[in-house]
Formats: C-alpha cells, sequence, structure tokens
C-alpha cells in the first residue's frame, strides 16, 4: 500500500549520488554486497508472496478440494462465481459496505480535522485518543461492539430506560446489521484519516486563512478556496487507501454477525474464507480472491485516472 | 462591531466548540468506557435494565478469572513469542534490503524496487488460499512458524527504510569507505544507528500487525488452546450461549493495553512515520 505514497510523500527523494558512468568496477563490486543485503527479502517476497500470486491464479482454474484429487476446469470456477446467488450478494454487500462507510468515513475524519484546528488547545490528545481503536487488535474491538448492539447492551439499555423504547435487535435485523457493522468500522478506523488530514491542515498557513477573513471570506468559502485545495493530495491518498481497506472487510462481519442474517452482511473475504475452510473448496475460494484483487486494482486504476481533475501537487 | 461584542462572541464560539468537543470526546470513548466498566462487574450485572457505570461491586478478579476461564495466558504467550519474532525478521530483512536499495549500486536496482513495490498491491485475502497449500507441503500447518514467516516479508518495511537512508548524507558514508570501511561495517556501525527513529517506528507497527492479525491465525491454527494466539481466543466465544461478557471485556482491554501503551508513549515518531509512508500492517 505503501506505494501510493511515493506521489505524495512529504518527504522528497534527494537526488540520486553517484550513479555515473565510468565507474564499473565499484559497479561490480557492490553487485556482489547487493546480492547478499537483498538476500533475506528477495528470497522470502519470491516464497511468500510472488510465487502465491502466481500460485492463486493456478488454483484458481482448478478443482482443488483440500484432500482428494483435482481437476483442471479452466475458468469453471468464475464462470461458478457468476452464476452463485450467494457470491453476487456477497459482493454487492461489500459494495454497500464500502459506499456507506468510506464517505462517512472521510465526512467525520476530515470534519473533525477543521473542526479541530490548529486553534484548539489539546489537539494532541484528540490524535492519540482517536489513534487508538485503528492500533488495538480488530477483534477486541469488534467484540466491545457485539456487547454494545446486544439486546440489552449500552444501546438497548440507555434507550429503554431514558426514552422507554425498545432497541431494534441490530445484529439479528438485516436492515440493521450493515448499518451497525458500518457504524462500529467508522468508530474504529476514523482516527488513521482524522491524523492524515489534521497534519494536511497544519501545514495550510495561517496567514492567508487570517488575510482573507479579513477580506471577508466565511469559514465555507476559507475551506474551499483555501484549505481544500492544498489538502487535496492527503485526501486522494485518504480515499485511495480507504477505498483498499475497506473492500478487505472480514473480521466486523465475521464476529459481529457471522454474515448474517442469512447472507445479509456477508462480504467476499468471508466468502473466500468459508470457500476454503469450511467447504474446503480451494479452487472457488482462490478465484473469489482473484474477482477481490481485481476490483481492487481497477478502483486504485479508477483513482490514479481520476485524481488528475482534482489533485493538485503544484501548492 | 465593537472590540467588545467581537471578543464576547468569540468568548461564546469557543465556549460552544469546546462544549461539542467534550460529547464528540464522550460518544468516542463510550464505548471504551462501557467496556472496562463491563469487566469489573458480576457476571448477572452485565445487562441491568438501566445501564450503570458501575455495579454492585467493582469485581478486579474478573482480570484473574479469565485466564482460568480460557487460557489466555497461552493466548498471550503465544501472541508475544509471533509478534516479537516476526518483528525481528521484519526489521533485520528491510533494514538489509533498504541499505541496498540506498546506498549499493547495481544493475536493475530501479527495477527491482519497483517490483518490490508491486508487492504491497497484492492483498493478504489473495495470498491465503496458495500459502495454506505452502504451509501444508512444507509440513507448517499448526505451527508458529506458520505464524511467523509468511508475512515477514513485506516491501512496506524496506520502503520505509530505503526513505530514511536516502536523507542520511552520502559524504558520511564515504569518508568511512576511503578508510577502508566495507559496506558491511559502514550499514551495521553508521547507518543502523542513524536509523533508530525509523527503525523503531517500523517496530511498533509490525509488531502492532502482528499482535493484531487475526484471517490468517483463524486459518492455520487448528490446536487454539495450545497456539492460539489473542485475536483468536477472544474470537473463540462469539456464537457461545452464556458468553461471560464480563470475563470477555477483560480479556478484550487487555488485548488493547500493550498498542494503546505504545500508541502513547511513541506518539510524535509514530505520527511522523505514518505520515511518511502509510500504515502497510497486515
Amino acid at each position: 500500500m505503501a506505494a501510493l505514497n511515493t506521489t505524495v510523500a512529504p518527504t522528497g527523494t534527494p537526488p540520486d549520488r553517484g550513479v555515473r558512468a565510468g565507474r564499473r568496477p565499484a559497479l561490480r563490486r557492490d553487485g556482489r554486497y547487493a546480492s547478499i543485503f537483498l538476500a533475506p527479502s528477495l528470497v522470502g517476497l519470491a516464497l511468500f508472496t510472488l510465487f502465491p500470486t502466481a500460485m492463486a491464479l493456478g488454483i484458481s482454474l482448478f478443482d482443488w478440494p483440500v484432500f482428494g484429487d483435482r481437476a483442471f476446469r479452466g475458468f469453471g470456477n468464475y464462470s461458478h462465481l457468476l452464476h452463485d446467488p450467494v457470491f453476487r450478494r456477497v459482493v454487492l454487500n461489500t459494495v454497500l459496505f464500502v459506499v456507506l462507510y468510506v464517505p462517512l468515513n472521510v465526512i467525520v475524519s476530515l470534519g473533525l480535522a477543521v473542526w479541530l484546528g490548529p486553534q484548539i488547545r489539546g489537539r494532541q490528545v484528540f490524535r492519540v485518543l482517536f489513534f487508538i481503536p485503528v492500533m488495538t487488535p480488530m477483534v477486541a474491538n469488534v467484540m466491545v461492539w457485539r456487547l454494545l448492539f446486544q439486546p440489552g447492551g449500552l444501546i438497548d439499555g440507555g434507550l429503554q430506560s431514558w426514552f422507554g423504547i425498545d432497541a431494534p435487535n441490530f445484529l439479528g435485523s438485516s436492515n440493521w446489521a450493515m448499518p451497525a457493522i458500518v457504524a462500529m468500522s467508522i468508530w474504529q478506523g476514523f482516527g488513521y484519516n482524522f491524523l492524515v488530514f489534521s497534519a494536511a491542515i497544519d501545514q495550510v498557513p495561517q496567514s492567508q486563512l487570517e488575510s482573507a477573513q479579513i477580506d471577508g471570506a466565511g469559514p465555507l468559502q476559507r475551506f474551499r478556496y483555501i484549505t481544500w485545495p492544498m489538502i487535496t493530495p492527503s485526501m486522494f491518498f485518504a480515499t485511495t487507501l480507504t477505498l483498499i481497506t475497506s473492500f478487505q472487510v472480514f473480521a466486523q462481519p465475521f464476529i459481529l454477525t457471522q454474515g448474517g442474517p442469512g447472507v445479509a452482511t456477508q462480504t467476499i473475504v468471508m466468502y473466500v474464507y468459508n470457500q476454503g475452510w469450511q467447504f474446503l473448496q480451494m479452487g472457488l475460494a482462490s478465484a473469489a480472491g482473484w474477482v477481490l484483487f481485481v476490483i481492487i486494482m481497477g478502483i486504485t486504476a479508477i483513482q490514479f485516472v481520476g485524481q488528475k481533475r482534482w489533485v493538485n501537487y503544484d501548492i | 462591531m465593537t472590540s467588545e461584542t467581537n471578543t464576547a462572541a468569540r468568548k461564546v464560539r469557543s465556549g460552544v466548540s469546546h462544549t461539542l468537543l467534550i460529547i464528540v470526546a464522550i460518544v468516542f470513548l463510550g464505548p471504551l468506557v462501557y467496556a472496562v466498566s463491563t469487566s469489573l462487574k458480576p457476571a448477572d450485572e452485565v445487562f441491568t435494565p438501566a445501564p450503570h457505570l458501575f455495579g454492585s461491586e467493582i469485581r478486579w478478579k474478573n482480570y484473574a478469572d479469565a485466564f482460568t476461564f480460557a487460557p489466555f495466558d497461552r493466548y498471550f504467550l503465544n501472541s508475544l513469542l509471533v509478534a516479537v519474532a516476526g518483528t525481528l525478521v521484519v526489521v533485520v530483512a528491510s533494514s538489509m534490503s533498504a541499505y541496498a536499495f540506498a546506498r549499493l549500486k547495481f544493475r536493475g536496482r530501479e527495477q527491482l524496487f519497483v517490483l518490490f513495490l508491486g508487492t504491497l498491491m497484492v492483498p493478504q485475502e489473495v495470498l491465503i488460499v496458495p500459502m495454506y497449500w505452502l504451509m501444508q507441503s512444507l509440513g507448517w500447518v499448526d505451527s508458529y512458524w506458520a505464524l511467523i514467516l509468511p508475512w515477514a516479508f513485506t516491501a512496506f518495511g524496506t520502503f520505509l527504510l530505503r526513505q530514511f537512508f536516502l536523507t542520511v548524507p552520502a559524504e558520511l558514508e564515504e569518508a568511512a569507505r576511503v578508510d577502508g570501511c566495507g559496506p558491511f561495517r559502514s550499514f551495521l556501525r553508521i547507518m543502523l544507528p542513524l536509523a533508530r527513529p525509523a527503525i523503531a517506528v517500523l517496530t511498533v507497527f509490525t509488531f502492532i500487525s502482528f499482535w493484531g492479525s487475526f484471517l490468517w491465525p483463524l486459518i492455520i491454527i487448528n490446536s487454539v488452546e495450545d497456539k492460539g494466539t489473542v485475536p483468536l481466543g477472544l474470537a473463540q466465544f462469539v456464537g457461545q450461549q452464556g458468553t461471560q461478557w464480563n470475563l470477555m471485556m477483560a480479556a478484550s482491554i487487555m488485548a488493547m493495553i500493550p498498542t494503546v501503551l505504545l500508541v502513547v508513549l511513541l506518539q510524535k515518531h509514530l505520527v511522523r512515520g505514518l505520515l511518511v509512508t502509510g500504515l502497510g500492517g497486515r
């Protein structure tokens, strides 16, 4: 994922020193050392990333049970996925999660970052505070919210005793389960983008904002014409990364609802897990994994093509 | 507008702003406070009709009971072992390759670096099926090796440390080289000590991502009681009837404590490291 940042990293890469023609002997000598320095990473990445990536594509073309005989199926697994109503539903669920989660995450984190601008004292405390659930184990966070959403839990109990109304059974209702998962995920994840945005906002010169204010520009105008153009690179970085990771959502539905009720909140990664380790159909699991990979690559490509229209690197 | 009304208006606005801030903080902290409060209640008081911050007693014993209710001592030791060993491998492998990319000249360096970065594009979910097959072939299913090694070679660390090494003035090393210091010594004696802040950032992020990792342990560990990590141990209770929620919350809080401490203690470094590279954890 860090690959995305090469374009937006605040510290630029200094120009390469000393790579000149006419220094061949040094080049050859360095080459030998380089292979030693690179060996662990190269072997590790080849064995545990490059080879499995290709292998995943291979497995996806086979009927590949965990135990028993394998048979070549060509694109059979992919056409199976295309016609599997569960897989279609699972893709829809994942897209629904992304469509709800990404904009809300960005609105919450950007809104708070603008509001908690440099003029607020003690904002460092908020940065650390909001960042805590980002770093704590996801499973622990989700367990807390499972209790929270439980009938008789904090939300239900609070509504009953203060307003006298029953809360819906959030995790058991096909209408409420997905919003519940989204709410939990935003609470858990917005601290990351909050940090990214507030660091970008720190870079906006206060003098410009102040002189615009003296000239009579309101807060919205100041945001639109001064702050926004300067934070678009961070915006691009944050939205791309959030999009990618939100397509990979797994632990939240897995623990909150087990994908239920029915398959109402099952996501693509849960489908991969179920096919592979519940039904032991590795071929189908691998094909579903590759579908996810293609979706993610597509989204990333669209983001990168689209950025020319709105991302401003000049400032 | 006179300056007096101006200050008054500013005071009101800042008052409103601070009140709203406190509300945001309370809403945000609510779930965590609720978790702590539940972790200190007797079991039969978890679901009282009206929410109470405190039960009839403050039951610290829940934290001890969590360890007997499920083998959480084992889970914590396993998580610690896996996270420490995994972090060690990541730091050694990434600092070495980062040095090669930042400082050594060899043919195909740029292309190889692009290939390294390209591997960051591949999501873990694509890799888990062939990785499981690979672990089967190596006989590593249900082993510590399988928890540690497969995800210990990400290009994230290489990228992070390379960015740092590039900021070190080349003259420092050139002087040492003239004095007859080879790449190994210059790497160990000059670059690594200078890179301590960057290595600290990498260490913390890697530790935290191993500590919280869930999908892979879920797949590869069968004997949860023996080799399970903390997230696996927590997830064991999902779907069980009559879950001991007070003990579960105690265990969840304990699982959070190490990472919270790291975040609070190293906040300045983390923020900087994060913004240079993004969070590449898995």
